[in-house]
């Protein structure tokens, strides 16, 4: 207990710090809101009276303190760019969206990765392991926009599984959308699969050295015994670490896979709130990815407790 | 290659011989529209004038040739467009983009066609007084909003108060004395001095004076209403059935989707998903290949496309300097590279739609030549050259590339450029703003109005961010926004766009061509010389 509100003081530290860095980050850096609003034409004067109207003038601290203000109240204010939508409205319409995108990703990334990583280590050096260590290679060096680009080329305009750019949103057709995003989601899953399966075969073998399995095997255990009572217990510890970041990651979503299929989610709204210079909602995204980070490790660390009795002390 | 080009140049007669049908047709077109309402409108020398020196660029061929395509009453366009909508509210002046779209959704007293002229709109007709102070229009019988209710005067004069309000210090506004509404048919605007190219400014939107929120639930009287607003994703606007032009639009409903990656733009129109998709690359004509489902209109983006020059920087504070950049720059090399050589060159900063306006003689006025370039840098005091900084919005393609292009043709005279890609706010913050740059290129665009073309460059415009001074072009541009007689007024801005171009203001570039592919479904599409994309002409085929 003492642990975790520990664990909850540290988590309201970082979220504090992180803030804070994003909106000084943003006072740092060249660009104007109410320019990128008005653009090229706009007067000096209008630009001003949109600063003004903006509450942009005001020095940095005083900005800060009226921002965590409203937003610890759960107020995350207006948009500077989209008048007439409030930041939380801009959010909350994107967030299903991204969720289910990560939902998605990760049932494949499980679906595939622990089997094919698991038969990787128990037949290792036979093909089948040669054959994923060699995919999994070529997956990982692909950068993911070329990545999706590929599979909207082949799985849409060649094989014409889905409609490219046709997007659906959940709330208007939940069937339809999830099928729209299964591509999608697909092209989040595979370099994370290949990993995945790396790490997993990685930890499996190095497992198996191990003296402890040495005895199981002399206590009469087959090998599947071995493998499935005693090593993948252990094996799975830094696995599932490494699965909580990939899950905070497409949860803060997924930047380019999101642009490449014309998804609407949090990522397509933070590059161009970032560009357009919408303070509010930058801020916002990124009080909610810090969130999620935060998180992830949080209960990272309370699985390790119910995996490894050692953690607990 | 040769064969993309002939059938290209197919596709624009086939689109031009359609926009001349449609005229014939039942359907009164625009530009039809415009030639009635000239002759109702009396002494308006402004509007003939005008009429008759800017020939028409789309709509020359009349014959029908092609009958097999026949119309289809109804459907539904998605129109790709790469830049989320600035607001929906008309009286807020923003990006050429923004403009682009809402001009379906709301009309002025008058309207841009085509060509380039102002036709009636809510207006039904308009008298210009002789000395261009006194601008009357009457009102169109039975114009009505898209909410039913009747375009009164009272709404006209709430609108042009309201933007003469938000924009008096900076627009033509400024001049503006009074609009008074004698009857319920009648708005009179009394400028405070005479100003005859003052027209195109009353294309400012009439929204209704009931409205309180125009930016949320917008009304006016265009050809589509408002349906909804995604904001990063979509606007979709349906057909308005009381439009007061006979027969349009033709289609049901129009879905301007926004897809802020031109990749990924290109992939939905393959997929169908987008039907009408602007500034195609070359490579990407050439990748649909010549089986496909898309016609390829060619018009022109409207811009004066340059690399325009710090005059704050000291070498390009010297004459020789600026020409000499001038004849180093071979603007066909670029226009071939980036264009397929389909652009149209630029001498000055004003653009070849603008007709009578527009003085052909710049785009001579220098040609590349190195070597001489090389004497004039000499003769400035700069013989080995000097250093150069071009600063480029890296989200525009079409600039980094021309940026790099010019950077080896400057090498070959010995100035040595380098490239400074920055983000758009930070060249609007910046460059645009805080004038810290040496050298930019950028396209600008403008309205149908010709000094807010050359006003920049006059030594106090607060958007001079050239830092250009020129005593004869300050002179002869305030005479030519003075004069009221238009063929006097249209040789004294080309007198100003000559000096712009000896001078070498700017290092002029080009008009750059827009590549426009329309799905084979629909056929309509018609391009304007102003920011407006008119889906109110375009219709199904089946």
């Amino acid at each position: 207990m003492k642990n975790i509100l520990q664990k909850l003081v540290t988590l309201f530290i970082t979220l504090f710090c992180i803030s804070f860095l994003t909106f000084t980050a943003f006072s740092v850096i060249p660009g104007d809101a109410a320019l990128s609003r008005l653009g090229k034409d706009a007067s000096p004067e209008q630009v001003e009276a949109l600063r003004e109207e903006l509450g942009l003038s005001d020095p940095l601290p005083v900005r800060y303190g009226r921002w965590i203000g409203s937003a610890l109240q759960g107020d995350f204010g207006e948009s500077y760019r989209y008048q007439n939508n409030t930041v939380k409205s801009l959010i909350s319409h994107r967030l299903p969206v991204t969720i289910l995108l990560a939902l998605i990703s990760l049932c494949i990334i499980l679906v595939i990765s622990v089997p094919l990583g698991i038969l990787s280590a128990r037949y290792s050096g036979k093909w089948i392991d040669v054959v994923s260590t060699q995919v999994t290679q070529v997956i990982m060096a692909v950068p993911a926009f070329f990545l999706g680009i590929l599979l909207t080329y082949i799985f849409g305009l060649v094989l014409k599984l889905f409609q490219p750019g046709a997007f659906i949103a959940p709330s208007e057709n939940l069937g339809a959308s999830l099928r729209y995003l299964f591509f999608p989601a697909l092209a989040v899953a595979l370099p994370k699969i290949a990993m995945v399966v790396r790490f997993l075969r990685n930890s499996v073998l190095s497992e198996m050295e191990k003296d402890y399995i040495r005895t199981a095997y002399s206590k009469g255990n087959s090998e599947n015994a071995v493998l499935y009572k005693h090593v993948l217990k252990n094996a799975l510890i830094p696995v599932v670490t490494f699965l909580a970041m990939v899950i905070a990651e497409i949860l803060a979503g997924s930047i380019v896979v999101e642009q490449v299929f014309s998804v609407p989610g949090l990522g397509r709204l933070l590059v161009s709130s970032i560009s357009n210079r919408d303070y509010p909602v930058v801020q916002a995204i990124v009080l909610y990815i810090t969130c999620v980070v935060v998180t992830m490790n949080f209960i990272v660390d309370v699985l390790y407790e119910v995996l490894d009795p050692r953690v607990r002390v | 290659m040769r064969k993309h080009l002939l059938s290209g140049i197919t596709v624009v007669l086939i689109s031009a011989a359609l926009c001349a049908c449609g005229g014939g047709k039942k359907n009164e077109t625009t530009a039809a529209s415009a030639a009635q309402a000239a002759p109702a409108a009396a002494e308006t020398t402004a509007v003939s004038a005008a009429a008759e020196t800017k020939a028409p660029e789309t709509a020359e061929t009349g014959s029908n040739s092609l009958s097999a395509e026949t119309p289809v009453a109804g459907g539904r366009v998605v129109f790709g467009i790469t830049q989320d909508l600035n607001s929906l509210d008309p009286h807020i002046d923003t990006d050429a983009g923004t403009r682009d779209v809402v001009f379906n959704l709301y009309e002025g007293l008058v309207k841009p066609t085509p060509t380039g002229d102002m036709m009636p709109a809510v207006a039904s007709s308009y008298e210009i007084s002789e000395d261009a102070k006194v601008y009357t229009f009457t009102l169109r019988d039975g114009i009505k909003f898209h909410d039913g209710t009747a375009v009164t005067v009272e709404d006209v004069k709430y609108s042009l108060d309201r933007y003469a309000e938000l924009y008096k210090g900076t627009s033509a506004f400024s001049i503006v004395e009074s609009v008074e509404t004698p009857d319920d048919k009648t708005v009179v605007v009394t400028l405070t001095e005479s100003n005859s190219e003052f027209l195109p400014n009353m294309v400012v939107a009439v929204i209704p004076k009931s409205n309180v929120d125009p930016a949320g639930k917008p009304i006016g009287t265009g050809p589509f209403k408002y349906v909804n607003y995604v904001p990063g994703e979509k606007l979709v606007v349906e057909k308005f059935a009381d439009y007061w032009q006979e027969g349009l639009p033709h289609l049901d409903e129009v879905e301007f989707k926004i897809v802020p990656d031109v990749e990924t733009e290109f992939v939905d129109l393959q997929a169908g998903t987008i039907d009408i998709m602007k500034y195609m690359t070359e490579a990407q004509i050439q990748a649909l290949g010549s089986n496909s489902d898309y016609n390829i209109v060619e018009s022109s983006m409207n811009l004066v496309q340059g690399m325009f020059l710090s005059n704050t920087y000291e070498p390009l504070a010297n004459t020789k300097v600026r020409q000499a950049l001038c004849y180093a720059v071979n603007r066909d090399e670029i226009n071939q590279f980036i264009f397929g050589g389909k652009s149209k060159p630029a001498g000055t900063h004003m653009i070849h739609a603008m007709g009578s306006y527009y003085e052909p003689a710049t785009e001579s006025v220098y040609t590349y030549d190195p070597s001489k370039a090389k004497e004039l840098l000499a003769e400035a005091g700069y013989p080995d050259g000097f250093d150069l900084v071009i600063t480029v919005p890296s989200s525009f393609s079409q600039h980094v590339d021309t940026a790099q292009i010019i950077v080896e043709q400057l090498k070959a005279v010995g100035v040595n450029a380098s490239i400074q890609q920055v983000e758009w706010a930070t060249w609007l913050s910046d460059t645009y703003r805080g004038g810290n740059f040496q050298a930019t290129v950028i396209g600008f665009d403008g309205t149908m109005t010709p000094s807010d073309w050359l006003k920049r460059y006059t030594s106090t415009a607060s958007n001079n961010f050239c830092h250009y001074s020129n005593e004869e072009f300050d002179k002869l541009f305030a005479q030519a926004y003075a004069e009221i007689d238009m063929d006097k007024k249209a040789s004294l801005y080309k007198q100003c766009e000559m000096i712009l171009a000896e001078d070498a203001a700017a290092v002029y570039i080009q008009d750059p061509v827009d590549l426009v592919a329309v799905n084979k479904k629909f056929a309509g599409y018609t391009s304007y010389p102003t920011a407006a994309e008119d889906m109110s002409l375009i219709y199904a085929v089946n």
